[in-house]
């Protein structure tokens, strides 16, 4: 059974124009103009418990409202849904009870509690049973090494430390699915591994179904086996990462550390990106020649210290899509 | 001149945005109106004494004061405030204009935006339909505007006086009710200073409130005859002064306490 | 934890905050007591010059002065989180609220239980013992529990205010001004009785806001006299349940308001 169906989701916002200029503010007290946003076009997809997805897209492409959907907060103008067995608008209480939810950018801790007086709240709200409830907190204090954080109030914690304590709070009542908005933005690199690592765990060993909302693209990368990618309310893709990749162009790059400065670079087969003293950047489709073939010519031409072979930076792969999309 | 220019377009603008909050507060201000004069309707049906006004004159009283309630001095500016607050009054010490009248200006000009846009459709509203009366001679009316201005500076004055006093205690909330008690009492708000207990009138003639409504509303209704205008608006111009010299006084001394501190 | 004890311990969290910055908050008490001496003052001021108001004298006044005030701090103190929702929907925040397998209701009530109202609260006491004393009334249990039902039936009615105060934001955060002509403007309204008031007026307040039915009637039972408009007495032993119908109504409100919320997005 999936862990969440959705069939043709459909959600449009009515915003009240305010009119410019004086005229248009009398105007506008006797006849309000309406703006209809198609925030949801038909969205269409279907996630299997256990899986890791990133839920990727421009600015206003409708993510948030999406996640809203998902968990119950808004009902859609039409269309189908199904998470964890059930409606998520129709039942809400016993929905909620089964999601956990991050939003990166505002925390649900109290500002001015301690951290521990916050997750002791969580568990009444929650109902969790009280032995249930000490095993998930000392299990989780342990993996995300918040010990120390216990007793100090919310408001003084820094954004990393903040980003843990939220983490956990979410997780205190041993949901199954798991929404995470934006939970690397702003942090320190040192943070942010500490966050995907705990997200992988949590994926892989518990099973936790988890839907990362991101425009961190490395994250994707570490994390996320499936990506869709939404744009302008619809959904434009629904594959792996390396099928993201192959939709847009099936290039890799060879970077290359030459001994010398060398001349010419010239070859049908490579594309000259960029050229630093030594280091040459060089981009080619591997339908067209596999790398070893590659390497092999290349280096018997010229003498090379080192060199790698890498993927584009998924932000150009991403960004490419955006602009097929809108072209 | 042209700072005093600049802050009241500035609130009116920001005024004329707020409709839903313009209407709301119009709205509340008619309906406590109306009960204040249902009540003195019944005080009057039952009393066997002659009252110092009459009941037309309470009700347009009353209906001035809903009118006339921006000119009142009922907080410290927010922006002197905050400015206090953050520290940045030591930038302000840097320019090269006169303190006072600089803050003057600006709670005069924070007092004049608000007060026009909810008294004219305030008095409107109260002459057309609740009950409200012209004044009795165009005599009246000039004295009453004149008055006004001399409560506005006279307001000024006040707030400038409340915000400098910021300078010694952060916190002003509790100066702040104390003396909203005083304005309240002694201005004529709450009660037409005349039905005072006859021992007070004295105490409240002598102080500054009066000036702020109860004197331009009395010279408004003729209760208080043109003959007598004279000495009403001198106490208002005296005590302006008394309190703009009062307030300069307590802006150097508190500005001086800072510059010891070191801010 | 079943929801009353959360609401509990919610409001226990609020008032332990509270109390923590004493100074500001015994001043700001004693500042906000002394505004209600003030207003208390003004009444006898009116009543010196006038000497009674249509029959009724002061410390019949003093009666229904103590009882508004009574209900309004309590229920004004409560309702709080209400008072407070506005920056709540216009941060985003109610989402996290929605996210929680709590009523909604609930969550935005335990946000705060309000403790600088306690200077009304005094000074309301304060005078309805002043207007007992002075008008010799016999305090029989009967009458505890009628003063105790007249207070809760008040305190709903002033908690619905709240409600239907919070609820607006959800369509608008612009207009809350208004709900303050029914809360402030219908304490000071029903400190004096309705009967002095016009036909129109005393209505609404009877059978849309209904006001009266949690001062003016009780307490004339309280006093034991009968309405100078002829209202039968069993009515005003009834009245303070209206109270208690109207913060259920608008507790009803509070949910359309969430349900528009949901359907139309933020």
């Amino acid at each position: 059974m999936p862990c969440i169906l959705a069939e043709n989701l459909v959600k449009t916002y009515r915003r009240s124009q305010r009119q410019p200029g004086v005229w248009g503010a009398l105007r506008g007290l006797v006849h309000r103009q309406h703006q209809v946003l198609r925030a949801l076009d038909h969205i269409s997809f279907r996630i299997e418990p256990g899986e890791l997805v990133g839920y990727i897209g421009p600015n206003g492409a409708g993510k948030s409202t999406t996640v809203k959907l998902l968990s119950g907060i808004l009902v859609p103008d039409s269309g189908r849904c199904e998470v964890l067995g059930r409606v998520p608008w129709q039942d809400r209480i016993a929905h909620v009870a089964r999601i956990g939810v991050v939003f990166g950018q505002r925390t649900q801790l109290w500002w001015d509690l301690p951290v521990i007086e916050s997750f002791d709240l969580l568990r009444d709200i929650y109902k969790v049973p009280g032995p249930d409830y000490a095993r998930r907190r000392d299990e989780l204090v342990g993996v995300l090494e918040l010990e120390p954080l216990l007793d100090v109030p919310v408001r003084q914690l820094s954004l990393g430390q903040r980003m843990r304590c939220d983490l956990a709070a979410a997780l205190v009542h041993g949901p199954d699915l798991l929404f995470l908005d934006e939970p690397t933005i702003g942090l320190d690199a040192l943070s942010k591994l500490a966050v995907r690592d705990f997200v992988r765990r949590l994926n892989q060993e518990r099973g936790a179904t988890v839907i990362l909302t991101t425009h961190d693209m490395d994250d994707i990368e570490a994390l996320c086996t499936r990506v869709l990618l939404i744009d302008g309310g619809r959904i434009l893709l629904d594959d792996t990462v390396e099928g993201l990749r192959r939709q847009v162009s099936p290039e890799r790059r060879l970077v290359l550390d030459l001994v010398e400065e060398e001349g010419d670079f010239g070859d049908p087969q490579v594309r000259l990106l960029r050229r630093e003293g030594r280091r040459v950047e060089l981009a080619f489709d591997p339908n067209q020649v596999p790398a070893p073939a590659l390497i092999s010519r290349l280096t018997a031409r010229c003498a090379v210290r080192d060199l790698f072979v890498e993927n584009p930076p998924i932000e150009e792969t991403i960004a490419q899509l955006y602009r097929k999309n809108q072209g | 001149m042209k700072a005093y220019a600049a802050i009241l377009s500035a609130q009116f603008r920001t005024l004329l945005q707020y409709r839903g909050a313009a209407l709301a507060g119009l709205f509340t201000q008619v309906f406590f109106g109306l009960v204040i004069v249902m009540v003195y309707e019944g005080f009057y049906r039952s009393t066997t004494t002659t009252p110092p006004l009459s009941l037309a004159q309470v009700v347009t009283y009353t209906w001035l004061g809903q009118a006339m309630l921006g000119l009142i001095p009922w907080n410290v500016d927010p922006e002197i405030r905050n400015l206090i607050r953050s520290g940045g009054v030591a930038y302000e010490l840097l320019r090269p204009l006169d303190l006072y009248r600089l803050w003057f200006t600006r709670c005069l000009a924070r007092r004049s935006a608000p007060t026009l846009l909810r008294a004219l459709p305030m008095l409107a509203l109260a002459y057309a339909f609740l009950g409200m009366q012209l004044p009795p001679s165009w005599t009246c009316l000039l004295l009453w505007l004149a008055a006004n201005m001399g409560a506005l500076f006279l307001s000024a004055a006040f707030t400038a006086l409340l915000s400098t006093s910021l300078l010694w205690t952060i916190s002003g909330e509790g100066i702040n009710y104390l003396v909203i008690c005083m304005i309240i009492l002694g201005s004529g708000l709450q009660i037409p200073l005349p039905f005072y207990p006859d021992w007070l009138l004295p105490v409240l003639n002598l102080l500054p409130f009066r000036g702020l409504f109860d004197v331009p509303s009395r010279l408004y209704l003729g209760h208080i005859p043109p003959s007598q205008a004279l000495p009403v608006l001198a106490h208002q111009f005296l005590w302006t002064l008394a309190l703009i010299g009062f307030g300069r006084w307590v802006l150097a001394r508190g500005l001086r306490r800072l510059e010891v501190q070191g801010g | 934890m079943n929801d009353l004890r959360l609401l509990a311990r919610y409001l226990d969290i609020s008032v332990r905050s509270q109390l923590e910055y004493r100074a500001s908050f015994l001043m700001l008490s004693a500042g906000y007591l002394l505004i209600t001496v003030i207003e208390f003052l003004s009444v006898w001021v009116l009543f010196d010059r006038f000497g009674n108001l249509q029959g009724w004298s002061l410390p019949e006044i003093a009666f229904f002065y103590g009882i508004i005030n009574i209900a309004f701090a309590l229920g004004e103190s409560a309702a709080r989180g209400f008072d407070l929702f506005s920056p709540v929907i216009k941060s985003g925040d109610f989402d996290r609220l929605l996210l929680r397998p709590r009523s909604t209701a609930l969550q935005v009530a335990g946000q705060e239980l309000t403790l600088r109202r306690v200077g009304r609260l005094l000074q309301g006491a304060c005078v309805l013992g002043w207007s007992a004393s002075a008008l010799g009334l016999q305090w029989s249990p009967g009458q505890w529990l009628l003063l105790g039902w007249t207070l809760l039936g008040g305190t709903c009615l002033f908690y619905g205010l709240m409600v239907l105060q919070g609820t607006v934001c959800f369509w608008t955060t612009e207009s809350l001004e208004f709900m303050n002509a029914f809360t402030n403007g219908g304490v000071f309204a029903a400190q004096y009785p309705f009967s002095i008031y016009r036909d129109w007026f005393r209505r609404f307040f009877t059978f849309g806001v209904p006001l009266a039915c949690v001062s003016y009637y009780p307490a004339l039972a309280l006093q034991g006299r009968p309405d100078p408009l002829g209202t039968p007495a069993l009515l005003h032993w009834l009245a303070p349940l209206v109270g208690l119908l109207f913060l259920a109504l608008c507790l009803q409100v509070w949910h359309w308001g969430v349900r528009h919320y949901r359907s139309s997005g933020s």
